[in-house]
């Protein structure tokens, strides 16, 4: 290996050889081979492999193990990052393309954290969520213009035939994470948490693992470009049926589940043999336009016997607002729209870093043109990408949307640290990995909780914050742009948004 | 036996008539006057279950279909047999674009030509292995993607040397037979070409008994023609495609 192949590490693992008590808790725990122990069973580092998922850390019980970023430095640059100059490296080495997960680390603008909400004082009360009902039950499918109500017998019968729909508890939905990228016990837990909660998850586009038959009525399963365990039984088997088209970390591109992360369960679930990459290509090969996607909406609605909701998922593009008007128009009975913060469990970091818009300006623009154009009601707007806390939510529901979906932090709620190598399948936390030695080491039992937990927390904070806007129900929280204001935004991203600058 | 005349049926009508008449326990049903209607078998899960149908379909004819023999005395549309999970689809006349696409087992037999990108994504597993015949040529992108399964192109009355283009992109499993031969530089550079050996003849002479039976001719005396097999060189086509 010539000086020029090599290149420096990005972590240095630090033991303190005082506190440490030779243990290898950390040497098992590390998915990553970053620790060996030699036979006086001192604790060697090779900080070469280490990705800083902290699991060593967690896991000392002295805290004699620390990781740092490498402290070695190069002359100091603005513009030359050192990852741009480590990715420049590699590149030269392999001629390959840059690989990452997670969702964007880079320091876009962030339009949530310019965005504040109102509250009421003196002209009109605010409310008390622990006192007075607060509904944020949500219900996900297409609604009604309007409703027709007839009182006989001393009750009121809906005279409209209403279009499925499925009730949430929340207005969350954790978001579309396969089987295959994850483990088992992760889908598992999500599933359960799912139950639990009266939310729904989604199964992404691996394929339903027979394990998660008992959550029907709280999973989404996915159709995507590769149809990966799509057969009569799995549609039968779902809450709702999402067509997925884009991605928000990756769109425009399809995924590849390497095959090393295909092993025998993954492939019984996937309906492909084991060990072969599992290829979803970048456009379906029955959709290159409006009314093909039209044709597959109905073709799913046919199989299923109308008896459930049908989404579409496409990624926050440029011009989202006119493709999420024909997905309305195609009969679709929600849309998610996953913003260019969301995460993936393989990208390329160039698609992930630089395709896509916003989340935010995406729901603006989709809710208004769907209202002006007056089919608003016939879908449920899903926003998904980097909604890291209920202010947020809160805050994309006063943009447009109906629903939030939470991929990223669900998968911190359970132990995941972003360390951002879910594609390389050696995931410490049992998340992304098919590994045995990691799957085992997340219980479904214990991270379901957390997830349950999670969703409370989030639902009640919700309940707060319309509390104190004085609305005490979900519905008119949505689109309610009049209760936000804006600190520091150009007159053309308020303008997208609808929003008026703080002070007016 | 039940008989529909699907004569002025949107196709929604007409699937709702089929469904209701296997709930009825037809194991039999003839419809007639089959014009452009969508979705014929759609999603339904039945392995005593014959549909025969007269006339001319709409796309995606048995998508997601599980068990069900259907054979259709027509031309049919794109997506036959799109999303096949079993059963067998028998088409006496020609078929569109993606026929068979993402099919995870069943048969599809298609009496003349068929258009673009058919067999794209198929799959197998274990014993699931689907199969599409094809008895006229095939468009460009044939084959794409595949991971599985067995694609079989019979080049009946169509040139020897296939026209198509970019056939086997991708493709990371399975195998495509094709009767005549294909220019080296109309096929994706994830396939190789090869002869086909004593285990393909099998293969081959199982699956062409099938289709002769079919559309009623001996079509293992094909055989003696030349056959190439097209197959994936690795299962992991992309594998080195990535800086990590
Ligand atoms: S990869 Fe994770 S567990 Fe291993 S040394 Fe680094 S931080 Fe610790
Ligand atoms: S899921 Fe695992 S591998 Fe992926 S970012 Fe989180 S900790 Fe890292």
């Amino acid at each position: 290996m010539s000086v020029l192949d090599k290149l420096l590490p990005e972590f240095f693992i630090k033991v303190d050889r005082d506190l440490c008590i030779k243990c290898g808790q950390c040497v098992n725990n590390c998915g990553f081979s970053a620790l060996l122990q030699d036979k006086d069973k001192n604790v060697k580092p090779i900080h070469e492999k280490c990705v800083a998922c902290q699991r060593c850390m967690f896991v000392c019980p002295t805290k004699a193990i620390q990781i740092t970023k490498f402290p070695g430095t190069q002359k100091h640059n603005d513009y030359w990052d050192p990852e741009y100059i480590n990715n420049i490296k590699k590149q030269a080495n392999t001629g390959g393309i840059l690989l990452t997960a997670a969702g964007t680390d880079k320091l876009h603008p962030i339009i949530f954290d310019r965005l504040f909400l109102d509250a009421c004082q003196v002209t009109n009360p605010s409310i008390d969520p622990l006192r007075e009902p607060m509904e944020i039950i949500s219900y996900l499918g297409e609604k009604p213009i309007d409703i027709a109500i007839e009182f006989k017998d001393n009750s009121y019968i809906l005279k409209n035939k209403l279009k499925p729909n499925i009730k949430l508890s929340s207005p969350i939905i954790f978001a579309a994470m396969s089987y295959g990228a994850i483990s088992l016990n992760a889908h598992k837990s999500l599933a359960r948490a799912a139950k639990e909660s009266g939310i729904l998850m989604n199964t992404g586009e691996g394929g339903l693992h027979k394990d998660l038959y008992e959550y029907a009525d709280n999973i989404i399963v996915q159709v995507a470009s590769g149809r990966f365990g799509v057969d009569p039984d799995y549609l039968k088997r779902a809450a709702a049926i999402e067509i997925k088209v884009g991605q928000g970390a990756k769109p425009g591109i399809g995924g590849h589940l390497p095959g090393y992360k295909v092993d025998d369960e993954v492939s019984s679930t996937r309906m492909i043999p084991k060990g072969t990459d599992a290829l979803s290509p970048a456009p379906h090969h029955d959709i290159y336009s409006i009314e093909d996607l039209a044709q597959l909406i109905a073709s799913l609605k046919e199989a299923t016997d109308y008896s459930k909701p049908v989404g579409v998922k496409i990624a926050a593009v440029h011009n989202v607002a006119a493709i999420a008007s024909g997905v309305a128009r195609a009969d679709a009975d929600y849309i998610v729209i996953d913003g260019f913060r969301g995460g993936t469990g393989a990208a390329p970091t160039m698609i992930r870093d630089h395709i896509g818009i916003p989340i935010e300006l995406a729901i603006a623009a989709v809710d208004d043109r769907l209202r002006k154009e007056k089919i608003r009601n016939k879908v449920s707007i899903v926003a998904a990408g980097g909604i890291r806390h209920a202010a947020d939510m809160a805050k994309i529901l006063a943009l447009g949307a109906d629903f939030v979906t939470i991929g990223t932090a669900s998968l911190i709620a359970m132990g995941c640290t972003l360390c951002q190598k879910c594609y390389t399948g050696n995931c410490s936390w049992g998340i992304a990995t098919q590994r045995p030695d990691l799957v085992d080491r997340l219980n479904p039992d214990e991270v379901s909780k957390k997830l349950v937990n999670l969703i409370r927390g989030w639902s009640l904070e919700l309940k707060e914050i319309m509390g104190a806007l004085g609305i005490n129900a979900i519905e008119s929280l949505i689109g309610n742009r009049e209760r936000l204001r804006a600190l520091e935004l150009s007159k053309e991203t308020l303008d997208v948004l609808g929003v008026k600058p703080a002070g007016r | 036996m039940i008989n529909i005349d699907a004569l002025n049926m949107d196709s929604r009508e007409l699937n709702k008539k089929i469904k209701e008449s296997i709930e009825d326990g037809h194991k039999e049903i003839n419809i007639i006057n089959v014009l452009g209607q969508r979705f014929i078998g759609n999603g339904i899960q039945n392995k005593e279950l014959k549909i025969t149908i007269n006339g001319t379909v709409g796309n995606d004819l048995g998508m997601f279909m599980d068990g069900v023999d259907i054979e259709l005395f027509g031309n049919a549309q794109d997506g036959v047999g799109n999303t096949l999970n079993s059963g067998t689809i028998c088409v006496h006349g020609r078929a569109g674009d993606v026929v068979g696409y993402a099919a995870r087992g069943g048969k599809i037999f298609i009496e003349k030509d068929v258009g673009y990108r058919v067999g794209i994504h198929m799959k197998e597993f274990k014993e699931n292995v689907p199969t599409v015949v094809i008895g006229g040529s095939a468009g460009s992108f044939l084959g794409e993607y595949m991971a599985g399964g067995i694609l079989v192109i019979l080049n009946l009355d169509s040139p020897k040397i296939m026209k198509a283009d970019a056939i086997g992109t991708g493709m990371h499993g399975g195998k495509i037979y094709i009767r005549g031969d294909v220019n080296a530089n109309n096929i994706g550079k994830e396939v190789v070409i090869l002869d086909i050996d004593d285990d393909d003849y099998k293969i081959l002479k199982k699956i062409l008994g099938d289709y002769g039976k079919k559309f009623n001719f001996n079509s293992e005396d094909l055989l003696k023609d030349n056959f190439i097999k097209l197959k994936a060189i690795s299962h992991r086509p992309y594998g080195n495609l990535y800086a990590y």
